[in-house]
């Protein structure tokens, strides 16, 4: 008697784990995890680690390279910049700008766009019409022209730049929100909850948005990235946050001049974004592989 | 077919018109544009003067709506920096950043295309490993830092390339590098995903039967089917390149507008940045009415479906 | 006296690797197609007969492995043959047509592109002699205005003309092996007719040798000079139409044939035929009868050892159950 393929239930779990041990075998999910909770560590404990006060200008150690340098020294672990800061300290302290311009930008774009994406996609119709009206509108819009306009009048202060960033770059969230609640609204439990009489917002507060949210973390984690990417160019440019404070952005914008004969003034600032980002973008892409597939395109 | 071209085209402008409309609500709206004009230690007398010589004293629809009436027919005003025709000024300047976004978009897709069908032909490969760690590292480099490397790299240290201005064609390549890299993984995935599903298809199976070669399944049969997506999402890509050139367009000293547009920014000639904004909408909606009728002509499926109509 | 035959496999085995083991979806096939004869393949979905086909064209996916004891086409080892030789005889000497007209032709390019690529990729034919090659194939399978034709997409015709398009283009090198699989099963009955004579009528007139590959025993009847009857992944009888389907010997051909309702034959009132249970799963190794949990006559000895094909005259079959004892059996069935 030959044998039948048995279906074997005894390594039966919960969607959840099974979705949290796919995670973890992740690799470039762990890479951006680890990543990450550098930086945030970095942010948080600024203030324990920095061995000076980031702001402290003292002229007579301006320059100084880096510890592998042969000029440097470990007194200065990263050196100094032109104004003799301790780079180490504005690095660390540069780190807090940049978390929490993207954590505060992506939190105010993703309440825009996933409000205005869940409506699409929940009710249609005109709404709908009018959501996507919106979106050709802001797709068209030549972003770092119009957050330069703004900065520029307004004045560059970081509230300024939040502000602008979040109101910018809710895009991909409406896109993807519409289509996953459109899915959403055609199963069963809603037309369920419609006939016992829920109000359509209690359906879409308590029904539909839990089974969204895990579209709306991998969109965050994605746009967050975007965010960062785009204060650090706003600010390099001089319309973004405005110095003393030490944007990793601002610091690079500053160096400027010294790039030809300090050229580590602008690499390790540039190094310390592109990790960030690249950390969260692993982070976000093994996010999106396991929970949530068709963001993808 | 007509009545859905013209639904189309009037959807175009009313959405260019309305970006037009919210940026100059928002110049106007984040600040008094007369004070900014006038200086922070103008008088006040001085300041009046001045919103009544630019009209800035009348109701903000009427503002908008003469201003673009007048744009509508090329007629952008004239500079309060320049004191010239903003027409004039974006004349000789936007040819120069067209010439750096088709460079630009050419470098993308010239990387991004062979790398995407080398991937597919070969998944799971070294290759495709290569092309998603490109991937990952293209999105998460910030422009302007690999901007100033490339210029210390190839400009200061290898001396190849001039680092800055817009004499020749050399002076285009470091900028196109630049400003392209960042489309080149959404590229690279679209025509490697394009490609797989592609590959799989029956009518693949059928050119192997036929006893076809490999390079004649690849590029002829495969790549024309995956390329239909790809030309629409790079005229899109294009059109982010011209409206998102300033950084780089500041960062290498070329006189494109989006340096101008920053520099007008910086010193508050609004005509020219209003005209700029209103250019850019357009050419926007205008490349992806022309990346739909691209995949129509394209794909012949929707081709005949057109013509009969 | 046997001719050479055009196309010999001994042993043929293709294995698939899964996650969970590998799968053998067909296990030790033989098969002999000799010039102008119709072999047909016959069996239920997932018996192998597809990629039994696929194997003898070298188009098997990369993750199926053939093994064989003996391919050749003409004298031609196609065991030993490089990638590059064997795509010279494909679409050439070898020709293949599928099941699935409608996705089977590329969109982008027109159906007088994509036959004379063919024939100028193989032969030496200009532009303009591979378009008369064309346009002589398109009126010899039957479609009007074929000139016209050669400039249009694929979505324009439909499934029929598809289906003879893709006949045409296979036929475009004069192949000396045309292997149909399924042509038929993803059209309309009335056009299933048309398209069975047509590929009888040019496989008699260019003589050439045919596998057609169906679960359909009525066009194998119609159609095919010989049968083999496959069931999970293996030949289990084989013979000429008449002899099989007048007298099959291994209780699954039985089986299947009870199953049909014969006009003047089948009692009214009386049930179809019918098999109980499944086909067994094909995963990892496999002792004895594929059959026997499915077989009224199963024996002990089933499922001891690797049941041989047992030849007769003109039929050879995979069953322990002597040749007479069997026939019997289908007899008193039938009554």
């Amino acid at each position: 008697m030959n044998n039948p393929v048995v279906a074997d239930l005894s390594g039966f779990l919960a969607p959840q784990a099974i979705a949290r041990r796919r995670l973890y075998q992740h690799k470039g999910f762990i890479i951006g995890a680890i990543g990450l909770a550098i930086v945030l560590g970095m942010a948080l404990f600024a203030p324990l680690l920095a061995p000076y006060d980031p702001y402290e200008q003292v002229l007579t150690r301006r320059l100084i390279p880096p510890f592998w340098h042969e000029d440097g020294t470990w007194l200065f672990p990263l050196g100094t910049d032109h104004l003799g800061r301790d780079y180490l300290s504005r690095i660390l302290y540069g780190s807090r700008v940049s978390l929490a311009i993207g954590f505060v930008a992506t939190i105010i774009s993703a309440v825009i766009g996933g409000t205005l994406g869940m409506a699409a996609g929940y009710f249609g119709g005109r709404v709908d019409m009018v959501v996507s009206f919106m979106l050709s509108t802001r797709l068209s819009m030549p972003v770092v022209l119009v957050a330069l306009c703004v900065v520029a009048l307004v004045g560059g202060s970081l509230t300024v730049v939040i502000s602008v960033l979040g109101c910018l770059l809710w895009d991909r969230f409406t896109v993807v929100l519409r289509a996953v609640t459109m899915r959403e609204r055609s199963l069963d439990y809603v037309a369920a909850a419609k006939a016992i009489g829920c109000t359509d917002f209690r359906i879409i507060a308590r029904e539909v948005f839990p089974n969204v949210f895990p579209a709306f973390v991998v969109i965050a984690t994605l746009e967050m990235a975007n965010a960062i990417l785009l204060e650090a160019a706003l600010s390099f440019l001089g319309l973004g946050v405005q110095p003393p404070l030490p944007s990793w952005g601002l610091m690079i914008a500053e160096a400027k001049e010294q790039m030809y004969f300090s050229p580590w003034i602008i690499a390790i600032p540039g190094c310390a974004l592109f990790a960030l980002v690249l950390s969260i973008n692993l982070f976000g892409d093994g996010l999106r592989d396991v929970l949530s597939p068709e963001g993808r395109n | 077919m007509f009545a859905y071209t013209i639904k189309r085209i009037g959807l175009t402008l009313l959405v260019a018109l309305t970006v037009s409309f919210i940026s100059f609500l928002t110049l106007h709206l984040s600040g008094d544009l007369a004070q900014a004009m006038a200086g922070a230690d103008a008088k006040a007398a001085d300041v009046e003067r001045i919103r009544q010589q630019y009209g800035l004293d009348r109701p903000l629809l009427v503002q908008y709506a003469s201003w673009a009436a007048k744009a509508l027919t090329g007629d952008f005003g004239e500079s309060f920096y320049f004191r010239k025709p903003v027409t004039e000024l974006l004349a000789d300047r936007f040819p120069v950043t067209i010439a750096l976004a088709l460079s630009a978009i050419v470098f993308a897709l010239g990387l991004a295309i062979p790398l995407g069908v080398a991937a597919a032909a070969r998944p799971n490969s070294w290759i495709d490993r290569l092309c998603l760690s490109v991937s990952v590292v293209g999105q998460a480099l910030p422009s302007f830092w690999f901007s100033l490397m490339l210029i210390i790299f190839f400009g200061v240290t290898l001396r190849w390339l001039p680092v800055s201005g817009s004499g020749s064609w050399q002076h285009y390549v470091m900028p196109a590098i630049a400003l392209g890299y960042y489309a080149t993984p959404a590229l690279m995935r679209l025509t490697r995903a394009g490609m797989l599903e592609a590959l799989d298809s029956d009518y693949i199976r059928t050119a192997r039967a036929k006893g076809l070669r490999s390079y004649s399944i690849i590029f002829k049969h495969a790549l024309r089917n995956a390329a239909i997506p790809i030309v629409a999402v790079s005229a899109v890509q294009f059109g982010f390149m011209l409206s998102g050139s300033v950084v780089i367009e500041t960062v290498f000293a070329i006189r494109g507008i989006g340096h101008f547009a920053w520099e007008a920014i910086s010193r508050s000639d609004f005509p020219v940045v209003q005209a700029i904004v209103l250019i850019l909408a357009f050419v926007y909606v205008g490349l992806n009415l022309l990346a739909d009728l691209l995949i129509a002509v394209l794909d012949p499926r929707l081709r005949t479906q057109v013509e009969a109509l | 006296m046997l001719t050479e035959p055009i196309l010999h496999a001994e042993g043929l085995s293709v294995t698939i690797a899964l996650g969970e083991g590998s799968l053998n979806a067909v296990r030790d096939v033989s098969l002999t197609l000799q010039r102008g004869e119709t072999l047909g393949i016959v069996g239920e979905s997932g018996c192998g007969k597809s990629l039994t086909s696929l194997a003898l064209m070298g188009l098997l996916p990369k993750k199926a492995i053939r093994t064989a004891r003996r391919l050749a086409y003409a004298d031609c080892n196609l065991l030993t043959i490089k990638d590059e030789a064997m795509s010279d005889l494909r679409g050439n000497r070898m020709a293949m047509i599928f099941q699935e007209p409608m996705t089977s032709l590329n969109p982008v390019y027109t159906i007088g592109n994509q036959l004379t690529e063919v024939a100028r990729r193989h032969q030496r034919l200009t532009k303009r002699q591979a378009c008369e090659r064309a346009i002589y194939l398109l009126e010899k399978v039957g479609i009007s205005a074929a000139a016209e034709r050669l400039n249009q997409f694929p979505h324009q015709l439909s499934g029929g003309l598809r289906q003879r398009v893709m006949i045409a283009m296979a036929l475009m090198c004069s192949p000396d092996v045309l292997i149909a699989d399924e042509p038929t099963t993803a059209l309309d009955v009335t056009i299933q007719a048309q398209i069975l004579n047509l590929l009888r009528e040019l496989q008699r007139d260019l003589k050439m040798g045919m596998i057609l590959i169906t679960h359909d025993l009525g066009v194998v009847a119609r159609v095919a000079d010989r049968v083999a009857v496959m069931y999970a992944g293996e030949v289990v009888e084989t013979g000429t139409t008449a002899e099989v389907f007048s007298r099959p010997l291994h209780p699954y051909t039985q089986g299947l044939l009870r199953c049909i309702p014969i006009p003047g034959k089948t009692e009214a009132g009386k049930p179809l035929g019918v098999m109980a249970g499944t086909v067994p799963s094909l995963l990892g190794e496999f002792v004895g009868c594929a059959f026997k949990n499915r077989c009224s006559y199963a024996m002990q000895s089933c499922s001891q050892r690797r049941i041989e094909l047992v030849e007769t005259e003109r039929h050879a079959y995979r069953c322990l159950l002597p040749e007479a004892t069997s026939s019997e059996n289908y007899a008193r069935e039938a009554r």
